[in-house]
C-alpha cells in the first residue's frame, strides 16, 4: 500500500530470510529461559555427574582427582546411608498417604457449596504460603515442652508416658517433621483435587442420581474414575518431591536424634555443607537420582499394564 | 480496493494435501463466498489469503502484487471473525481504532473514521463500552465496524454470522448486503450456510475435501450444478438423485429407472448406450398429480409454514417433495408424482453433469 | 430430614477441624511473639497470655540483623519474581502458539529439571559460582533462583496463554500489528491474573528458599530471612520470643502474596500444572 515496490522486490528476493525468520520466532521467545536452564541447571547437573567419580573437598586444595567408582564402593559399606534409605521410604510414603488422604477429604468437603466457603478456602489453603523453614521451625517449637503446648496435651491424653519433645526421642522423631510436612502438603493436594473435582460436568451427577444411584455409588463410579489421573500423576510427581524435600528435616531435627530422622536428601545436604565433601555428597545424589528414576519408570510402566488390561 | 488472484494455491502438511490447487480471479469490488460442508478446505483458504497460514504452492496476488511472503499486516486487508475476537480490554471505540493506532493516524483522522463507522453501523451509543457489555449483535456490528475504519483494500469474512440466533443473522445478512453496496469493496466471505451464499454472493466458490467443485453465479450453481455435490449443497431441502439406466434413442435419450419406469428426455445425452446415471431433481419441481407416472408411499409431512416438505419413498429410497398445495397435508399413504422433464439434471456414474434441460 | 441436619453439621465440623488443625501452629506463633517472658515459662500452655507486649518486635527490629535479613530477601524474592515472570511468560508463549521443531526437546528438558533432586545441584553450583565471585552475593541467589523457578512458572504461563483465543492476536496481526507487538498490546494484557499469580508463586518460593541459601551465603551482610533465622535459633535458641517475632515478620510478605493469588489458585494453579 505505502511502499508497493520496496514490498515486491523484498519478497521476492528473500522468501529464504523469511522463511529462517519464521522458523527462528519461537527460538527467539524461549532462549532466555532455554539459556538458564542450561547453564544454571543442566551444566551443575551433569558437573555433578562427573564429581561422582572424582575426589572433590572444597577445603582440600590438592583434591579433584579422578578416582572411579571409589565413592560407590564407600556409599556401599556407609551404614548412614542404608539407614537414610530406609528412611526416606518411611518419610515419603508417610507423608504422601497423610497429604492425599487429607487432601482428599478436604477437596470434598471444600466441593460443596456453603456459606463463607471462599474465606474457608483461603485460610485452609495458608499452610502453603508459609515459607517451609518457618513450617518447619514452627512445628519444633511446638513439640517444644518448653513452649510448645503439643507434648503437654498429649500426655494428657496419654499418648506420651510425659511431656517431652518427641523430636529428641528417637523412636518417634520421624513423626515431627512428617505431621510438619503432612500440615505443610495437604493444601496442595486439596487445591488440585479441587480443581478437577469442579472439572466434573455436573449434569453427568445428575443424570446418575435420576438413574438411581446413592451418594456413594455416585462416589465411586463418577468422582474416582474422573479423579483416578489426577490422582496418579499428582501423586507420583508429589513422591519424587517429597523424596528429595530436606528443608522440614534439616530446619528440625538436622538429621538426628542419632540420624534417626536422616532421609537421603538431607544426608547429602550434609554430606556437601557440614562435611564439605562434595564428591561423596554428588555419588549419594547419583544413586538418589537412579532411585527415582527408577521408580517413575516402574509407575509408568505399571500404568500402561492398567490402561491395557482395560 | 481491489482485485485478489489464486493461482494455483495449493497447502499442504508434510505429503498430507488439505487444499489442492486453486485458482480464482477475483474481481475488484466483487462479493465472493466460499461455501461448502466443514473441513472443506474454505476457511484454510480465507486464511492463506489474509497471510494467517503459510501457502505451500501457488501464487496469491492482490492488485497484481505477490503477497505469498508478506506478513498479515502488511497485506493492509481487514478480516471479521466467527467469535469477533474483539479485544476484551478495549472498549469499543478503541477496539474499531486500533488498526489506525497502530498506524500512528493522528488523532483527528482516527476520531473521524470512528465516527463515520459507528455511524454507519448504528454503535453511537456504546463507543465508552467494554465488548463484554454488548450483545451478540452488537459484538457482531463492531467486528465489523473495526474492518471498516480502515478501509482496506479487501475484507475478508470468516463465518462472522454463525454465532448469531436465526434472525439477527438474517437482519445482519441484510446489512452486509447493504454495506457491500455502499462501500463496493472487494469482500471473500466464508460460510457453510448456502442461504447466505445464496443471498449474499455475486460469485459463489463451492468446496469440498480441498478442492473447488464449482465457481459461479449463485443462480448458475442452482440451476446448472457441475456435480452432484455441488447440486446436493445448493438447495434446501437437497436435491433428490435416483439412478438409472440411459438408453440412446435418435433424437433423444431415455433413462429407465429399476422398476422400468422410463423417463424420456429432451435431450441426447452423451453416455454410452446401457450406461448407469443419475437423475437428480429439486423437491420443488417435482409434482403432484392423480395420473402421476412415479408411486411415491408418503413416511412423513412437515409443514413449514410456506409450504409443505413431503417425505416420500421412492423405489425404496428416500424422497422428498416441497409443495405450498394444503391440500397435501391430509393423510394418505401413496402419491402419484411426476418429474417433469424440462427440471432433470443428469449425472454420470463419477458424479460430473452431463446434462441439464 | 434429620439426616440431611446431621450430614450438615458433620460437613460443617470437618471444615472447622481443618480450618483449626491449619491456623493453630501460625497462631500459636503469634501467641508467644506476644507474650512478655516472664509469662512465657509461668503460663505454658493457656491459650492467650494474661497480658501482651511488643517487646520482642521492638528487639528484633532495634537490635538483630533481621532488617538486613527482611531486606535481601525482599530484593531477592522481588527481583527473582519479576525476572521469572518475564523469561516464563516469554517462553509459555512460545509453547503455547508456536507448532516448531524441538517444542517438545524443550519440554522434555522442562520436565527433567522438575525430576531430578536439587541438592544434586548444591555443590556444582557452589564450584560454579565462585570464581565468578557470585557467591555469597544477592546476585547469585537470584540467578540460581529464577532458573529454578523458571520451568514450573513455564508450564503455569503457558496454560494461561492457552486459556486466551488465538483469534485475537490474529484479529490485531490483520490489523497491523507484528506478533510481537500482539503479544505485548493484546495478550499480555489479558494474562494479568496469570501473571500476578506466577509472581506471587515465584515470589513465596524464592522467599522460603532455605538450602541453596544456606551455601551459598555466609555471614550477615548478604544473609536471607531463613538463613538469619536459622542461624538465630541455632545460636540462641533460648529467646522464643524474639524468634518467634521474627518468625511473624517472615510470615507476612507470603501471607500477603499468598491473599493476592489464592483466589486464582484453584482455576489458574491445576490448569496445566501439577507442582508446588
Amino acid at each position: 500500500m505505502s511502499h508497493p515496490e520496496a514490498v515486491r522486490s523484498g519478497a521476492a528476493r528473500k522468501p529464504a530470510m523469511r522463511r529462517f525468520a519464521d522458523a527462528a520466532e519461537p527460538w527467539f521467545y524461549a532462549a532466555p529461559v532455554l539459556t538458564l536452564i542450561v547453564a544454571v541447571m543442566l551444566v551443575p547437573l551433569l558437573l555433578g555427574l562427573s564429581y561422582a567419580f572424582r575426589d572433590i573437598q572444597l577445603l582440600n586444595p590438592f583434591s579433584g582427582a579422578f578416582i572411579g567408582l571409589e565413592h560407590f564402593k564407600t556409599l556401599a559399606r556407609d551404614d548412614a546411608f542404608y539407614r537414610a534409605l530406609k528412611n526416606t521410604l518411611w518419610w515419603t510414603g508417610a507423608s504422601v498417604f497423610l497429604q492425599f488422604a487429607l487432601g482428599l477429604v478436604l477437596a470434598l468437603l471444600l466441593d460443596k457449596p456453603f456459606p463463607g466457603r471462599g474465606l474457608a478456602q483461603a485460610l485452609v489453603f495458608l499452610p502453603w504460603a508459609v515459607p517451609t523453614f518457618l513450617a518447619g521451625l514452627n512445628w519444633a517449637w511446638l513439640f517444644n515442652p518448653v513452649i510448645g503446648p503439643l507434648p503437654h496435651w498429649m500426655a494428657a491424653l496419654g499418648i506420651l508416658s510425659a511431656p517431652d519433645n518427641i523430636l529428641a526421642d528417637p523412636h518417634l522423631a520421624m513423626w515431627g517433621p512428617i505431621i510438619a510436612n503432612v500440615w505443610w502438603g495437604i493444601p496442595f493436594f486439596a487445591i488440585t483435587l479441587l480443581a478437577a473435582l469442579q472439572a466434573i460436568p455436573r449434569d453427568i451427577y445428575e443424570a446418575a442420581a435420576i438413574d438411581g444411584a446413592g451418594p456413594l455409588q455416585r462416589f465411586l463410579s463418577i468422582t474416582l474414575p474422573f479423579l483416578a489421573p489426577t490422582i496418579a500423576i499428582t501423586i507420583l510427581l508429589r513422591t519424587v518431591w517429597i523424596a528429595n524435600f530436606a528443608d522440614l528435616i534439616i530446619v528440625m531435627t538436622n538429621g538426628g536424634p542419632a540420624d534417626r530422622t536422616q532421609i537421603v536428601a538431607s544426608y547429602i545436604f550434609t554430606q556437601a555443607f557440614r562435611r564439605l565433601d562434595f564428591g561423596y555428597a554428588s555419588a549419594i545424589a547419583l544413586v538418589l537420582l537412579v532411585l527415582l528414576l527408577a521408580y517413575s519408570m516402574l509407575i509408568v510402566v505399571i500404568r500402561q499394564r492398567l490402561i491395557e488390561k482395560d | 480496493m481491489a482485485s485478489i488472484a489464486l493461482s494455483r494455491v495449493g497447502k499442504s502438511f508434510g505429503t498430507h494435501s488439505v487444499l489442492s490447487e486453486v485458482d480464482l480471479d477475483i474481481k475488484d469490488g466483487e462479493f465472493v463466498v466460499l461455501v461448502g460442508p466443514s473441513g472443506c478446505g474454505k476457511s484454510t483458504l480465507l486464511r492463506m489469503i489474509a497471510g494467517l497460514e503459510d501457502i505451500t504452492s501457488g501464487t496469491l496476488t492482490i492488485d497484481g502484487q505477490r503477497v505469498n511472503d508478506l506478513k498479515p499486516k502488511d497485506r493492509d486487508i481487514a478480516m471479521v471473525f466467527q467469535s469477533y475476537a474483539l479485544y476484551p480490554h478495549m472498549n469499543v471505540a478503541d477496539n474499531m481504532s486500533y488498526s489506525l493506532r497502530l498506524r500512528r493516524r493522528s488523532k483527528e483522522v482516527i476520531a473521524a473514521a470512528v465516527s463515520a463507522a459507528s455511524g454507519k453501523l448504528g454503535l453511537d451509543p456504546y463507543l465508552e463500552r467494554r465488548p463484554k457489555a454488548l450483545s451478540g449483535g452488537q459484538r457482531q456490528r463492531v467486528a465489523m465496524g473495526r474492518a471498516i475504519v480502515r478501509k482496506p483494500k479487501a475484507f475478508l469474512f470468516d463465518e462472522p454470522l454463525s454465532n448469531l440466533d436465526a434472525r439477527l443473522r438474517e437482519q445482519m445478512r441484510a446489512e452486509i448486503k447493504r454495506l457491500h453496496a455502499e462501500l463496493g469493496a472487494t469482500s471473500v466471505y466464508v460460510t457453510h450456510d448456502q442461504i447466505e451464499a445464496m443471498t449474499l454472493a455475486s460469485r459463489i466458490v463451492a468446496m469440498n475435501a480441498g478442492s473447488v467443485q464449482q465457481i459461479g453465479a449463485p443462480l448458475d450453481l442452482y440451476d446448472r450444478p457441475a456435480n452432484l455435490f455441488v447440486a446436493g449443497f445448493i438447495g434446501s431441502p437437497g436435491m433428490n438423485f435416483l439412478e438409472g439406466r440411459c438408453e440412446q434413442g435418435p433424437e433423444n435419450s431415455t433413462v429407465v429407472l429399476s422398476r422400468g419406469y422410463r423417463l424420456p428426455l429432451s435431450v441426447r445425452i452423451p453416455a454410452a448406450d446401457g450406461e448407469t446415471v443419475t437423475l437428480g431433481i429439486r423437491p420443488e419441481h417435482v409434482t403432484v398429480a392423480p395420473d402421476g407416472q412415479i408411486d411415491a408411499a408418503v413416511e412423513l409431512v412437515e409443514p413449514t409454514g410456506l409450504g409443505i416438505i413431503l417425505h416420500l419413498i421412492v423405489h425404496g429410497e428416500s424422497f422428498k417433495l416441497f409443495t405450498t398445495d394444503r391440500a397435501l397435508l391430509q393423510p394418505q399413504a401413496t402419491l402419484r408424482i411426476n418429474l417433469p422433464k424440462e427440471r432433470l439434471h443428469v449425472f454420470d456414474q463419477s458424479g460430473n453433469r452431463l446434462a441439464v434441460m | 430430614m434429620t439426616g440431611r441436619i446431621l450430614m450438615t453439621i458433620a460437613h460443617r465440623a470437618a471444615i472447622l477441624a481443618y480450618i483449626v488443625f491449619a491456623l493453630f501452629p501460625l497462631f500459636w506463633l503469634l501467641k508467644v511473639s506476644v507474650t512478655p517472658n516472664d509469662l512465657l515459662y509461668s503460663e505454658g500452655v493457656r491459650l492467650w497470655p494474661s497480658h501482651t507486649t511488643f517487646e520482642h518486635y521492638r528487639f528484633v527490629i532495634e537490635n538483630s540483623a533481621f532488617p538486613t535479613f527482611f531486606k535481601n530477601s525482599l530484593i531477592v524474592a522481588c527481583s527473582t519474581s519479576v525476572a521469572v515472570t518475564v523469561l516464563s511468560s516469554l517462553a509459555g508463549y512460545a509453547l503455547s502458539r508456536f507448532r516448531f521443531r524441538g517444542k517438545y526437546a524443550i519440554v522434555a528438558l522442562m520436565l527433567i529439571t522438575q525430576m531430578f533432586p536439587l541438592v544434586m545441584l548444591v555443590a556444582p553450583i557452589f564450584k560454579m559460582l565462585s570464581p565468578l565471585g557470585l557467591t555469597n552475593s544477592l546476585t547469585g541467589l537470584v540467578i540460581v533462583y529464577t532458573a529454578f523457578n523458571v520451568p514450573f512458572a513455564t508450564f503455569l504461563m503457558q496454560s494461561f496463554f492457552d486459556g486466551i483465543p488465538k483469534d485475537l492476536e490474529e484479529a490485531a496481526m490483520i490489523d497491523g500489528a507484528s506478533r510481537f507487538i500482539a503479544f505485548r498490546q493484546i495478550i499480555l494484557p489479558l494474562t494479568l491474573p496469570g501473571i500476578a499469580a506466577t509472581l506471587g508463586f515465584v515470589f513465596t518460593a524464592a522467599w522460603s528458599e532455605l538450602l541453596f541459601a544456606l551455601m551459598l551465603i555466609s555471614g550477615n551482610t548478604s544473609a536471607t530471612f531463613p538463613v538469619g533465622l536459622l542461624t538465630f535459633v541455632s545460636k540462641f535458641s533460648v529467646d522464643f520470643g524474639q524468634m518467634m517475632a521474627a518468625g511473624v515478620m517472615a510470615l507476612i510478605p507470603a501471607c500477603l502474596f499468598f491473599l493476592l493469588i489464592q483466589r486464582y489458585l484453584v482455576q489458574g494453579l491445576t490448569a496445566g500444572a501439577v507442582k508446588g
